[in-house]
């Protein structure tokens, strides 16, 4: 393995001389990673929106107009989209993998820098292909984000005529641009790490992208052959996905598909998605924690395991999302096993997480407090993941609000509050300022608070039978009233959250103006990107020289040693003095 | 210390100068990073084809097929322009591997005969699988005629854009190598572009050798 720093690159890195070429078209990661960042919350604040406006409508059914069961088919298709890959995948991967690996691996850049930047803009152009679809004749497909034939391709599903094209375009042109990312970030960790920086050295941010950036590869793939058959099927009159058929009575021309097939491929693709999404939350949340409770990560060696173990296991649940497809129920019994099994070594990255906190010296800083969140919030998600990883268990909670409440404890709330604490635990070294604690209190109370009034509920729902992706619910004998205040009470709860998240850009945008200057490693951390000489980091990272590397990254509170932390660049013969 | 010895140890017994990578510095040259690159894009290519083989493969065996569903043929033979074709790519791979050796003796010559003869070659390849389209449109058995067409559209189609994003890559490689580019660099660029070219033929071969195995569907979809 290589451990230079693009050592067979004979080119000197690519110097930008026009505030175009540096700020535009830049091959800096830096800038790729905040053009990636601001593009993935610029459109997931879109997302955001569609998810209010669907809360109107649950919450108080006929009141509002401009809300038809079309269109809130189509919001919430859009939502569902936007937040799983244009927001959450593009903003761990390519925003916090972009700016993370070169400085915490002690490299000057990725390895391919003109296909990293060219990776951001192909996946702008996916972005606009996926917003051009609220413009179209028919608006966006309303065919869920699932997408499942044969619907959503048939009469009858909203955006049936230009939005489901755009959409499966938008999401090709998507995975070409994770590929090219995907490759650079995995290439960078395998060639450039700097001298010393083993990889059992590395952060474990960094092994958490790393492993999830492979996933993708390996997984995207099949997402990109059910999309493509899906759009011959849609623009060429392909049976790939289509059954003979009869629609708004007339017979197709579609004849031997089968609808399970997407369902696989889809889910093949669908079950390592979220662990894409999870795991470089994980990392994160294990360096946030380290780092503002002063304690090396508890079991170093096993969290790296966990981080593989769970990613090479995701490959192998994938039909727990189909149980109810009418499959062999020898089928669901595999799938419900590895489902348990791959709770194994999620809870032991739990365990080791208390443990990091068990007599640490905690910092209840904003970005402790966001991680610590994150840790309530996803064990109460992954528990309710066992529930339905039953295959009797899930029949009934099938498709209703109980495992919309499931999926957005661990993939809208969880990953969201990580990357919250991410957000202010690496701004002092993005911008080289402080923000407001006080308003990041503010924010993160609200908010965390908020997301339990919102999401509570929503098991209780569940049980009661309450099905997802409805408009409306009508009058039925088994939902009772309470439901109904149970909708309202989640509505408001989910705008007051909405609109608080204002108080963090407003943070994050006066301070980056006005707030107090940082220091280089206000946190005192330990890991190489807060080493730089200049803060924040100029093109080229480190100056003249490299980054030695002389330790691992969790040289906390080191019995002995002068100050609570050693950097992973001090030598040995140094920490005494 | 293998990969496994590596990723067991505990890092934080060890600080300093970590003795495995002062080893290694004195040593043997790294893999290049676009080498390392290119073999990470065949593992994402090979499971995209994979599947499709494998969707291929399970659905001419009748497998999640609906039943009731109406057989549909069309008379039809298995177009003989595709032997043509695979000739053509496997000329393609050989010329590449000219291309490389005449560069491994610094024969300026050879090597661009090579260059300009892979990239022609592999043209024809395109151009023939076209004409190959063409004529089974001609004869009926468009993509929406059998299961087994679409198929072999999709099959043969998605390849193609293979070989025809490695001919843009052939392309700078030709005009880098012509135009005198740093040696190093030429070479690692020849040597890549050959490692895809022999790629994209084991995927020929091997989605060639499917169609095959099924070129009697090529008049039916459903028994």
């Amino acid at each position: 393995m290589a451990y230079t720093t693009i050592a067979d690159d004979t080119r000197p890195l690519h110097h930008a001389k026009t505030w175009v070429g540096k700020y535009v078209w830049s091959q800096d990661h830096k800038v790729i990673a905040l053009q990636y960042s601001g593009t993935a919350i610029a459109v997931g604040v879109v997302a955001l929106v569609l998810s209010d406006i669907m809360r109107l409508q649950l919450g108080f059914p006929d009141t509002f107009k401009f809300i038809t069961p079309s269109s809130y088919l189509q919001y919430m298709t859009m939502h569902g989209m936007i937040m799983v890959i244009y927001l959450l995948t593009a903003l761990l991967l390519g925003g916090f993998g972009n700016y993370l690996i070169p400085l915490m691996i002690g490299a000057r850049d990725m390895v391919f820098p003109f296909v990293n930047m060219l990776s951001y803009w192909v996946y702008l152009l996916a972005v606009l292909v996926l917003m051009a679809s609220f413009f179209v004749p028919g608006g966006p497909t309303g065919a869920g984000w699932t997408l499942y034939p044969p619907q959503a391709i048939l009469e009858g599903t909203p955006g049936r005529d230009w939005g489901i094209i755009l959409m499966l375009v938008s999401l090709a042109i998507f995975i070409v641009a994770f590929t090219m990312g995907g490759l650079n970030y995995v290439t960078t960790v395998l060639q450039a790490r700097t001298r010393g920086m083993t990889l059992m050295r590395m952060p474990c941010t960094i092994w958490g992208i790393l492993v999830a950036t492979i996933l993708g590869l390996l997984a995207f793939p099949a997402l990109f052959v059910g999309a493509v058959m899906m759009m011959l099927d849609r623009v060429l009159g392909t049976s790939f996905f289509m059954p003979s058929l009869v629609s708004m009575g007339q017979q197709t021309g579609y004849n031997g598909g089968s609808p399970i097939l997407f369902q696989h491929l889809f889910w093949f693709f669908g079950h390592p998605e979220v662990y894409i999404v999870a795991l470089p939350a994980f990392g994160i949340v294990s360096d946030l924690i380290s780092c503002h409770a002063r304690k090396n990560i508890f079991g170093y060696r096993m969290m790296v395991w966990a981080i593989v173990v769970i990613g090479v296991l995701s490959l192998f649940v994938w039909a727990h999302h189909m149980y109810v497809s009418g499959m062999n129920p020898y089928f669901g019994f595999f799938f419900a096993t590895s489902t348990l099994v791959i709770a194994v070594p999620t809870a032991i990255k739990v365990y080791n997480w208390l443990l990091t906190l068990w007599r640490g010296d905690i910092h209840l800083r904003v970005p402790m407090l966001f991680a610590i969140g994150f840790i309530f919030t996803f064990i109460h998600g992954g528990l309710t993941g066992l529930f339905l990883g039953n295959v009797s268990v899930d029949v009934p909670l099938s498709d209703t609000f109980f495992v919309v409440g499931h999926f957005h404890m661990v993939m809208g709330v969880s990953p969201i509050l990580v990357i919250f604490g991410a957000i202010y635990h690496w701004y002092p070294k993005i911008t080289g300022r402080m923000w407001n604690a006080t308003l990041g209190k503010i924010h993160f109370w609200i908010t965390f608070l908020g997301v339990y009034a919102i999401y509570l509920p929503m098991h209780y729902l569940g049980f009661l039978g309450v099905p997802r992706r409805y408009y409306a619910l009508g009058e039925t004998a088994f939902i009772p009233p309470s439901a109904h205040v149970a909708n309202e009470v989640i509505t408001v709860a989910a705008l007051i959250v909405g609109v608080t998240q204002l108080v963090f850009f407003y943070n994050m945008i006066w301070s980056f103006f006005k707030g107090p200057e940082a220091g280089g490693n206000p946190w005192g951390a330990t890991s190489l990107e807060w080493q730089t000489p200049q803060t924040p980091p100029a093109h080229g990272n480190w100056g003249p020289k490299l980054p030695v590397v002389y330790r691992w990254a969790y040289d906390y509170s080191v019995p002995g040693a002068p100050e609570d932390f050693i950097p992973q660049n001090v030598p040995p013969d140094r920490v005494t003095t | 210390m293998g990969i496994v010895g590596r990723l067991t140890e505990k890092s934080w017994l060890t600080p300093g100068l970590d003795p495995l990578t002062e080893a290694e510095a004195q040593g043997h040259r790294p893999l290049p990073s676009a080498a390392v690159g290119l073999r990470l894009y065949f593992g994402v290519a090979t499971v995209m084809f994979l599947l499709i083989a494998m969707i291929f493969v399970m659905r001419m065996g009748g497998h999640g097929v609906s039943t009731g569903q109406q057989p549909d043929w069309k008379p039809l033979s298995w177009p003989q322009l595709l032997w043509f074709n695979t000739a053509v790519l496997v000329l393609s791979s050989a010329a590449w591997e000219w291309a490389r050796a005449a560069r491994r003796r610094g024969q300026l010559e050879s090597l661009r005969a090579g260059l300009v003869a892979a990239g022609v070659l592999a043209l024809g390849f395109v151009a023939g699988q076209l004409i190959v389209w063409r004529q089974l449109v001609d004869a009926g058995c468009g993509i929406t005629a059998t299961t087994m067409s679409a198929f072999f559209y999709l099959i043969t189609g998605l390849h193609g854009l293979h070989v025809l994003g490695g001919l843009t890559v052939w392309g700078r490689t030709t005009a880098k190598a012509l135009g005198g580019g740093a040696a190093a660099q030429v070479a690692t660029a020849v040597d890549l572009c050959a490692l895809y070219w022999h790629f994209l033929l084991l995927v020929w071969l091997a989605m060639f050798g499917l169609l095959l195995m099924n070129a009697d569907r090529m008049t039916a979809v459903i028994r």
